[in-house]
Protein backbone atom coordinates (compact mmCIF):
# COMPACT_ATOMS: atom_id res chain seq x y z
CA UNK A 1 0.00 0.00 0.00
CA UNK A 2 1.56 3.33 -0.53
CA UNK A 3 2.16 5.73 1.95
CA UNK A 4 3.75 8.57 0.69
CA UNK A 5 3.19 9.90 -3.15
CA UNK A 6 4.17 13.00 -5.10
CA UNK A 7 2.67 13.64 -8.50
CA UNK A 8 4.23 15.72 -10.75
CA UNK A 9 5.75 18.03 -7.98
CA UNK A 10 7.48 21.54 -8.78
CA UNK A 11 9.07 23.96 -6.65
CA UNK A 12 10.65 27.29 -7.76
CA UNK A 13 12.39 29.78 -5.97
CA UNK A 14 12.12 34.00 -6.86
CA UNK A 15 10.45 35.06 -10.23
CA UNK A 16 11.16 36.12 -13.90
CA UNK A 17 14.98 35.87 -14.62
CA UNK A 18 16.41 35.09 -10.80
CA UNK A 19 13.77 32.36 -10.64
CA UNK A 20 15.25 29.07 -9.69
CA UNK A 21 13.52 25.55 -10.57
CA UNK A 22 14.55 23.27 -8.05
CA UNK A 23 12.40 20.59 -8.69
CA UNK A 24 10.16 20.04 -11.91
CA UNK A 25 7.88 17.55 -12.46
CA UNK A 26 8.79 14.78 -9.71
CA UNK A 27 6.63 11.64 -9.43
CA UNK A 28 7.24 9.48 -6.82
CA UNK A 29 5.43 6.76 -4.59
CA UNK A 30 7.17 4.48 -1.55
CA UNK A 31 4.87 1.82 0.06
CA UNK A 32 4.99 0.69 3.45
CA UNK A 33 7.81 -0.99 3.95
CA UNK A 34 9.39 0.86 1.26
CA UNK A 35 13.06 1.92 1.48
CA UNK A 36 14.27 4.59 -1.03
CA UNK A 37 16.89 6.39 -1.64
CA UNK A 38 17.51 9.73 -3.27
CA UNK A 39 20.99 10.55 -4.35
CA UNK A 40 22.19 13.11 -6.98
CA UNK A 41 25.34 16.33 -6.54
CA UNK A 42 24.53 19.24 -4.36
CA UNK A 43 22.15 21.60 -5.90
CA UNK A 44 20.28 18.60 -7.42
CA UNK A 45 16.96 19.10 -5.43
CA UNK A 46 17.48 16.00 -2.62
CA UNK A 47 16.65 18.01 0.33
CA UNK A 48 14.01 20.37 -1.12
CA UNK A 49 12.49 16.97 -1.97
CA UNK A 50 12.49 16.23 1.55
CA UNK A 51 11.31 19.24 3.00
CA UNK A 52 8.21 19.18 0.37
CA UNK A 53 7.65 14.92 1.21
CA UNK A 54 7.34 16.09 4.94
CA UNK A 55 5.18 18.76 4.27
CA UNK A 56 7.74 21.56 5.66
CA UNK A 57 7.60 23.05 2.17
CA UNK A 58 4.16 23.58 -0.20
CA UNK A 59 5.47 22.66 -3.98
CA UNK A 60 4.96 25.49 -6.55
CA UNK A 61 2.57 22.43 -8.51
CA UNK A 62 1.97 18.86 -8.40
CA UNK A 63 0.51 17.02 -5.39
CA UNK A 64 1.45 15.48 -2.18
CA UNK A 65 -0.12 12.58 -0.46
CA UNK A 66 0.65 11.29 2.74
CA UNK A 67 -1.68 7.91 3.68
CA UNK A 68 -3.86 9.20 0.78
CA UNK A 69 -4.51 12.61 2.29
CA UNK A 70 -3.98 15.77 0.14
CA UNK A 71 -1.86 17.79 1.75
CA UNK A 72 -2.84 20.55 -0.38
CA UNK A 73 -6.43 20.03 1.44
CA UNK A 74 -4.50 19.96 5.27
CA UNK A 75 -4.62 23.21 7.76
CA UNK A 76 -1.62 24.60 8.87
CA UNK A 77 -2.31 22.74 12.26
CA UNK A 78 -3.52 19.59 10.50
CA UNK A 79 -0.05 19.22 9.17
CA UNK A 80 1.78 20.26 12.38
CA UNK A 81 -0.25 16.92 14.10
CA UNK A 82 0.71 14.85 11.06
CA UNK A 83 4.43 15.60 11.45
CA UNK A 84 4.25 14.92 15.11
CA UNK A 85 2.30 11.72 14.71
CA UNK A 86 3.50 10.44 11.26
CA UNK A 87 6.50 11.77 10.04
CA UNK A 88 9.97 11.13 11.52
CA UNK A 89 12.93 13.10 10.55
CA UNK A 90 16.66 12.66 10.56
CA UNK A 91 19.73 15.03 9.76
CA UNK A 92 22.90 14.66 9.37
CA UNK A 93 23.94 16.73 12.90
CA UNK A 94 21.40 14.49 15.10
CA UNK A 95 19.29 17.51 15.86
CA UNK A 96 19.07 16.35 19.57
CA UNK A 97 18.21 18.97 22.35
CA UNK A 98 21.17 19.15 24.87
CA UNK A 99 19.49 19.57 27.77
CA UNK A 100 17.76 16.54 27.81
CA UNK A 101 18.80 12.85 27.83
CA UNK A 102 18.36 9.92 25.24
CA UNK A 103 14.93 8.97 26.81
CA UNK A 104 13.95 12.27 27.11
CA UNK A 105 14.40 12.88 23.12
CA UNK A 106 12.79 10.12 22.09
CA UNK A 107 9.41 10.48 24.16
CA UNK A 108 9.52 14.66 24.09
CA UNK A 109 7.10 14.45 20.75
CA UNK A 110 4.97 12.02 22.34
CA UNK A 111 4.49 14.47 25.35
CA UNK A 112 4.08 17.29 23.32
CA UNK A 113 1.38 15.25 21.26
CA UNK A 114 -0.49 14.79 24.12
CA UNK A 115 0.79 11.80 25.43
CA UNK A 116 1.02 11.12 29.00
CA UNK A 117 4.31 11.04 30.63
CA UNK A 118 4.11 7.41 32.01
CA UNK A 119 3.06 6.18 28.45
CA UNK A 120 5.67 8.35 26.22
CA UNK A 121 8.43 7.34 28.40
CA UNK A 122 7.52 4.02 28.64
CA UNK A 123 7.03 4.10 24.22
CA UNK A 124 10.19 5.81 24.10
CA UNK A 125 12.41 3.11 25.96
CA UNK A 126 10.79 0.82 23.70
CA UNK A 127 11.75 2.58 20.92
CA UNK A 128 15.38 2.74 22.46
CA UNK A 129 15.30 -1.22 22.98
CA UNK A 130 14.46 -1.68 19.20
CA UNK A 131 17.75 0.41 17.54
CA UNK A 132 19.83 -1.29 20.46
CA UNK A 133 20.75 1.95 22.95
CA UNK A 134 18.07 1.48 25.81
CA UNK A 135 21.25 0.88 28.33
CA UNK A 136 22.13 4.41 27.28
CA UNK A 137 18.67 6.15 28.13
CA UNK A 138 19.70 8.46 30.98
CA UNK A 139 22.51 9.75 28.97
CA UNK A 140 22.58 13.33 27.63
CA UNK A 141 23.79 14.13 23.99
CA UNK A 142 26.87 15.04 24.70
CA UNK A 143 27.85 12.11 26.73
CA UNK A 144 27.14 9.56 24.10
CA UNK A 145 29.14 8.75 20.76
CA UNK A 146 28.39 10.35 17.24
CA UNK A 147 26.66 6.18 16.05
CA UNK A 148 24.83 6.59 19.42
CA UNK A 149 23.18 9.57 18.92
CA UNK A 150 22.45 8.65 15.37
CA UNK A 151 20.81 5.86 16.64
CA UNK A 152 18.70 8.17 19.29
CA UNK A 153 17.86 10.32 16.58
CA UNK A 154 16.20 7.39 14.09
CA UNK A 155 14.60 6.06 17.41
CA UNK A 156 12.78 9.16 18.10
CA UNK A 157 11.98 9.45 14.03
CA UNK A 158 10.30 6.11 14.73
CA UNK A 159 8.91 5.95 18.10
CA UNK A 160 5.38 5.53 18.64
CA UNK A 161 2.82 5.42 14.91
CA UNK A 162 5.45 7.03 13.12
CA UNK A 163 5.17 5.52 9.48
CA UNK A 164 7.59 8.03 7.15
CA UNK A 165 10.43 8.63 7.88
CA UNK A 166 12.58 10.96 6.38
CA UNK A 167 16.47 11.10 6.51
CA UNK A 168 18.80 13.72 4.90
CA UNK A 169 22.62 12.41 4.79
CA UNK A 170 21.81 10.47 8.05
CA UNK A 171 25.07 9.13 8.16
CA UNK A 172 27.13 11.76 6.79
CA UNK A 173 29.17 12.70 9.83
CA UNK A 174 29.78 8.87 11.24
CA UNK A 175 32.41 6.12 10.28
CA UNK A 176 31.98 3.67 7.60
CA UNK A 177 30.88 1.28 10.15
CA UNK A 178 28.74 3.29 12.11
CA UNK A 179 27.05 4.53 8.70
CA UNK A 180 26.37 0.85 8.14
CA UNK A 181 24.58 0.54 11.27
CA UNK A 182 22.20 3.12 10.84
CA UNK A 183 21.37 2.45 7.71
CA UNK A 184 21.02 -1.52 9.09
CA UNK A 185 18.70 0.20 11.41
CA UNK A 186 16.28 2.35 8.91
CA UNK A 187 16.13 -1.14 6.84
CA UNK A 188 14.79 -2.52 9.75
CA UNK A 189 12.21 -0.23 10.76
CA UNK A 190 11.42 -0.57 6.96
CA UNK A 191 11.16 -4.33 7.64
CA UNK A 192 8.08 -3.39 10.24
CA UNK A 193 6.08 -1.18 7.75
CA UNK A 194 8.04 2.16 8.45
CA UNK A 195 7.94 3.75 4.42
CA UNK A 196 11.99 5.37 4.39
CA UNK A 197 13.07 8.59 1.92
CA UNK A 198 16.86 8.84 2.63
CA UNK A 199 18.84 11.47 0.97
CA UNK A 200 22.74 10.46 0.71
CA UNK A 201 25.44 11.28 -1.85
CA UNK A 202 27.04 7.56 -0.98
CA UNK A 203 26.44 4.59 -3.30
CA UNK A 204 26.83 1.64 -0.82
CA UNK A 205 24.53 3.31 1.37
CA UNK A 206 21.84 3.55 -0.75
CA UNK A 207 21.98 0.31 -1.70
CA UNK A 208 20.99 -0.67 1.06
CA UNK A 209 17.61 0.79 -0.66
CA UNK A 210 14.57 -1.18 -2.98
CA UNK A 211 14.86 1.86 -5.36
CA UNK A 212 17.75 4.35 -5.58
CA UNK A 213 16.63 7.44 -7.66
CA UNK A 214 19.18 9.59 -9.06
CA UNK A 215 18.50 13.83 -9.42
CA UNK A 216 20.13 15.87 -11.50
CA UNK A 217 19.09 19.83 -11.58
CA UNK A 218 15.68 19.53 -9.98
CA UNK A 219 14.71 16.52 -12.56
CA UNK A 220 14.66 12.47 -11.33
CA UNK A 221 17.14 11.10 -14.76
CA UNK A 222 17.03 7.87 -13.48
CA UNK A 223 16.24 4.86 -11.10
CA UNK A 224 17.21 1.70 -10.25
CA UNK A 225 14.98 -1.28 -11.15
CA UNK A 226 14.19 -3.31 -7.44
CA UNK A 227 17.04 -6.61 -7.90
CA UNK A 228 15.37 -9.88 -9.23
CA UNK A 229 15.30 -12.63 -6.46
CA UNK A 230 16.57 -14.51 -9.22
CA UNK A 231 19.64 -12.17 -9.59
CA UNK A 232 19.96 -12.03 -5.34
CA UNK A 233 20.84 -16.23 -5.94
CA UNK A 234 23.43 -15.78 -8.62
CA UNK A 235 24.95 -12.35 -7.79
CA UNK A 236 27.62 -11.28 -11.06
CA UNK A 237 30.66 -11.06 -8.94
CA UNK A 238 31.81 -8.14 -11.57
CA UNK A 239 29.92 -5.47 -13.94
CA UNK B 1 42.77 -13.18 -7.20
CA UNK B 2 46.47 -14.92 -7.20
CA UNK B 3 46.06 -18.34 -7.49
CA UNK B 4 48.97 -19.74 -6.67
CA UNK B 5 49.57 -17.74 -3.53
CA UNK B 6 46.25 -18.48 -2.13
CA UNK B 7 47.78 -22.34 -2.79
CA UNK B 8 50.40 -21.75 -0.52
CA UNK B 9 48.25 -19.85 2.29
CA UNK B 10 46.18 -23.21 2.33
CA UNK B 11 49.15 -25.11 2.38
CA UNK B 12 50.50 -23.34 4.86
CA UNK B 13 47.86 -24.92 7.69
CA UNK B 14 49.80 -28.35 6.44
CA UNK B 15 49.62 -31.22 3.69
CA UNK B 16 46.39 -30.87 0.99
CA UNK B 17 45.08 -32.62 -1.81
CA UNK B 18 44.87 -31.16 -5.12
CA UNK B 19 40.90 -31.48 -4.71
CA UNK B 20 40.84 -30.71 -1.29
CA UNK B 21 43.17 -27.39 -2.23
CA UNK B 22 40.17 -26.73 -5.05
CA UNK B 23 37.29 -27.08 -2.19
CA UNK B 24 38.93 -24.86 0.19
CA UNK B 25 40.23 -22.48 -2.23
CA UNK B 26 36.20 -21.92 -3.33
CA UNK B 27 34.75 -21.61 0.69
CA UNK B 28 37.74 -19.27 1.89
CA UNK B 29 36.54 -17.02 -1.21
CA UNK B 30 32.90 -17.10 -0.30
CA UNK B 31 32.18 -20.04 -3.35
CA UNK B 32 32.56 -16.17 -5.23
CA UNK B 33 35.28 -17.37 -7.40
CA UNK B 34 34.93 -20.65 -8.90
CA UNK B 35 38.09 -23.08 -9.62
CA UNK B 36 38.96 -25.25 -12.27
CA UNK B 37 40.93 -28.29 -10.36
CA UNK B 38 42.86 -28.75 -13.67
CA UNK B 39 43.96 -24.99 -13.09
CA UNK B 40 45.03 -26.63 -9.74
CA UNK B 41 47.04 -28.67 -10.71
CA UNK B 42 48.56 -26.69 -13.50
CA UNK B 43 49.50 -24.56 -10.86
CA UNK B 44 50.94 -27.02 -8.12
CA UNK B 45 53.06 -28.27 -10.77
CA UNK B 46 54.50 -24.37 -11.43
CA UNK B 47 54.83 -24.32 -7.57
CA UNK B 48 56.64 -27.25 -7.10
CA UNK B 49 59.25 -26.50 -10.01
CA UNK B 50 59.93 -23.11 -8.48
CA UNK B 51 60.48 -25.41 -4.73
CA UNK B 52 57.85 -23.60 -3.26
CA UNK B 53 55.75 -26.85 -2.94
CA UNK B 54 57.04 -30.02 -3.15
CA UNK B 55 54.56 -33.58 -3.18
CA UNK B 56 55.12 -36.79 -1.73
CA UNK B 57 55.80 -39.89 -3.68
CA UNK B 58 53.04 -42.04 -1.97
CA UNK B 59 50.82 -41.53 -5.26
CA UNK B 60 51.86 -42.10 -8.89
CA UNK B 61 48.53 -40.26 -10.27
CA UNK B 62 48.06 -36.38 -9.30
CA UNK B 63 45.42 -36.61 -7.52
CA UNK B 64 46.64 -39.26 -5.01
CA UNK B 65 49.31 -37.08 -4.52
CA UNK B 66 49.86 -34.60 -1.22
CA UNK B 67 51.84 -31.02 -1.87
CA UNK B 68 53.57 -29.79 1.13
CA UNK B 69 54.94 -26.05 1.37
CA UNK B 70 58.70 -25.38 1.77
CA UNK B 71 60.78 -22.99 3.81
CA UNK B 72 60.74 -21.02 0.34
CA UNK B 73 57.36 -21.21 -0.65
CA UNK B 74 56.63 -19.69 3.65
CA UNK B 75 59.14 -17.31 2.81
CA UNK B 76 57.08 -16.26 -0.67
CA UNK B 77 53.65 -16.42 1.05
CA UNK B 78 55.05 -14.23 3.88
CA UNK B 79 56.75 -11.88 1.42
CA UNK B 80 53.23 -12.00 -0.65
CA UNK B 81 50.86 -11.38 2.49
CA UNK B 82 52.77 -7.87 3.21
CA UNK B 83 53.52 -6.66 -0.69
CA UNK B 84 50.43 -4.53 -2.21
CA UNK B 85 49.56 -4.93 -5.73
CA UNK B 86 51.59 -2.94 -8.47
CA UNK B 87 49.95 0.48 -7.17
CA UNK B 88 51.84 2.74 -9.54
CA UNK B 89 50.22 1.46 -13.19
CA UNK B 90 46.32 1.96 -13.33
CA UNK B 91 45.02 -1.56 -14.64
CA UNK B 92 43.21 -1.30 -18.29
CA UNK B 93 39.67 -1.04 -17.03
CA UNK B 94 37.06 -2.21 -19.33
CA UNK B 95 33.92 0.20 -18.44
CA UNK B 96 36.71 3.40 -18.08
CA UNK B 97 38.04 2.22 -22.18
CA UNK B 98 34.01 2.50 -22.89
CA UNK B 99 33.71 6.03 -21.43
CA UNK B 100 36.80 6.89 -23.35
CA UNK B 101 35.58 5.23 -26.44
CA UNK B 102 32.11 6.62 -26.03
CA UNK B 103 33.82 10.47 -26.51
CA UNK B 104 35.23 9.51 -30.21
CA UNK B 105 31.91 7.97 -31.38
CA UNK B 106 29.88 9.66 -33.57
CA UNK B 107 26.02 10.42 -32.17
CA UNK B 108 26.58 8.68 -28.85
CA UNK B 109 25.26 10.73 -26.30
CA UNK B 110 27.90 10.51 -23.09
CA UNK B 111 25.77 10.93 -20.34
CA UNK B 112 23.26 8.29 -21.42
CA UNK B 113 26.22 5.97 -21.57
CA UNK B 114 27.98 6.91 -18.20
CA UNK B 115 24.55 6.51 -16.06
CA UNK B 116 23.20 3.57 -18.00
CA UNK B 117 26.74 2.04 -16.15
CA UNK B 118 25.92 3.88 -13.03
CA UNK B 119 22.30 2.23 -12.53
CA UNK B 120 23.80 -1.14 -13.83
CA UNK B 121 26.11 -0.49 -10.86
CA UNK B 122 24.23 0.49 -8.11
CA UNK B 123 21.53 -2.30 -9.15
CA UNK B 124 24.58 -4.74 -8.32
CA UNK B 125 25.34 -3.27 -5.41
CA UNK B 126 21.81 -3.50 -3.86
CA UNK B 127 22.25 -7.23 -5.00
CA UNK B 128 25.08 -7.87 -2.94
CA UNK B 129 23.62 -5.78 0.07
CA UNK B 130 20.71 -7.88 0.37
CA UNK B 131 23.36 -10.62 1.22
CA UNK B 132 24.40 -8.29 4.79
CA UNK B 133 20.18 -7.49 5.21
CA UNK B 134 20.11 -11.74 5.93
CA UNK B 135 22.65 -12.02 8.79
CA UNK B 136 20.98 -15.79 9.46
CA UNK B 137 24.19 -17.26 8.09
CA UNK B 138 27.24 -15.41 8.96
CA UNK B 139 30.03 -16.56 6.83
CA UNK B 140 33.17 -14.58 7.12
CA UNK B 141 34.69 -15.12 4.50
CA UNK B 142 31.41 -14.50 2.56
CA UNK B 143 30.70 -10.76 4.72
CA UNK B 144 34.58 -9.93 3.59
CA UNK B 145 34.56 -10.54 -0.51
CA UNK B 146 30.50 -8.66 0.07
CA UNK B 147 32.62 -5.77 1.42
CA UNK B 148 35.28 -5.95 -0.75
CA UNK B 149 32.62 -5.70 -3.85
CA UNK B 150 30.68 -2.96 -2.23
CA UNK B 151 33.97 -1.10 -2.29
CA UNK B 152 34.82 -1.45 -5.18
CA UNK B 153 31.83 -0.81 -6.70
CA UNK B 154 30.86 2.46 -4.85
CA UNK B 155 34.33 3.63 -6.37
CA UNK B 156 33.22 2.60 -9.98
CA UNK B 157 30.00 4.75 -9.00
CA UNK B 158 32.21 7.66 -7.19
CA UNK B 159 34.28 8.02 -10.70
CA UNK B 160 31.40 7.42 -13.02
CA UNK B 161 29.41 10.68 -11.31
CA UNK B 162 33.34 12.30 -11.45
CA UNK B 163 33.02 11.36 -15.52
CA UNK B 164 29.78 13.00 -16.16
CA UNK B 165 31.08 15.64 -14.07
CA UNK B 166 34.08 16.32 -16.31
CA UNK B 167 32.26 15.89 -19.49
CA UNK B 168 29.78 18.02 -18.72
CA UNK B 169 31.88 20.67 -18.40
CA UNK B 170 33.88 20.29 -21.08
CA UNK B 171 30.68 20.52 -23.41
CA UNK B 172 28.61 18.28 -25.18
CA UNK B 173 30.40 18.08 -28.22
CA UNK B 174 32.42 14.83 -28.92
CA UNK B 175 36.51 15.46 -28.04
CA UNK B 176 38.44 15.94 -31.34
CA UNK B 177 41.26 13.15 -31.92
CA UNK B 178 44.36 15.41 -30.48
CA UNK B 179 47.67 15.07 -29.04
CA UNK B 180 48.67 15.63 -25.37
CA UNK B 181 50.82 18.45 -25.26
CA UNK B 182 52.49 16.43 -22.47
CA UNK B 183 52.96 12.86 -22.53
CA UNK B 184 52.62 11.09 -19.32
CA UNK B 185 54.88 9.11 -17.88
CA UNK B 186 52.45 6.43 -16.80
CA UNK B 187 52.41 3.00 -17.81
CA UNK B 188 49.48 0.89 -18.10
CA UNK B 189 49.03 -2.24 -16.45
CA UNK B 190 47.73 -5.23 -19.27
Amino acid sequence: MTFLELHQVSKSYGEGPTEVHALSGIDLSVERGGLVAVMGPSGSGKSTLLTIAGSLEEPTSGEVLIDGTLLRTMSRNDKARLRRRTIGFVFQDFNLLAGLTALENVSLPLELDGVSLKKARATGMAALEQIGVADRAGHFPDQLSGGERQRVAIARAVVGERHLLLADEPSGALDSVNAEAVMRMIHEACERGVAAVVVTHDAHLASWADRVILLRDGRMVDQTLAPSAEALLQPTPSP
Amino acid sequence: MSVPHALLALLSEGPKYGMQLRDEYEAVTGDVWPLNVGQVYTTLRRLERDGLVESDEAGDEERQKAYLITAQGEIELRDWLRTPPDPASPPRDELVTKVLMALRVPGVDVHEVIQAHRRQVVELMQQWTRFKQDETEFDLPFALVVDAELVRLQGVVKWLDLADDHVKRAGKEPVQASVPKLRRRVVVRQ
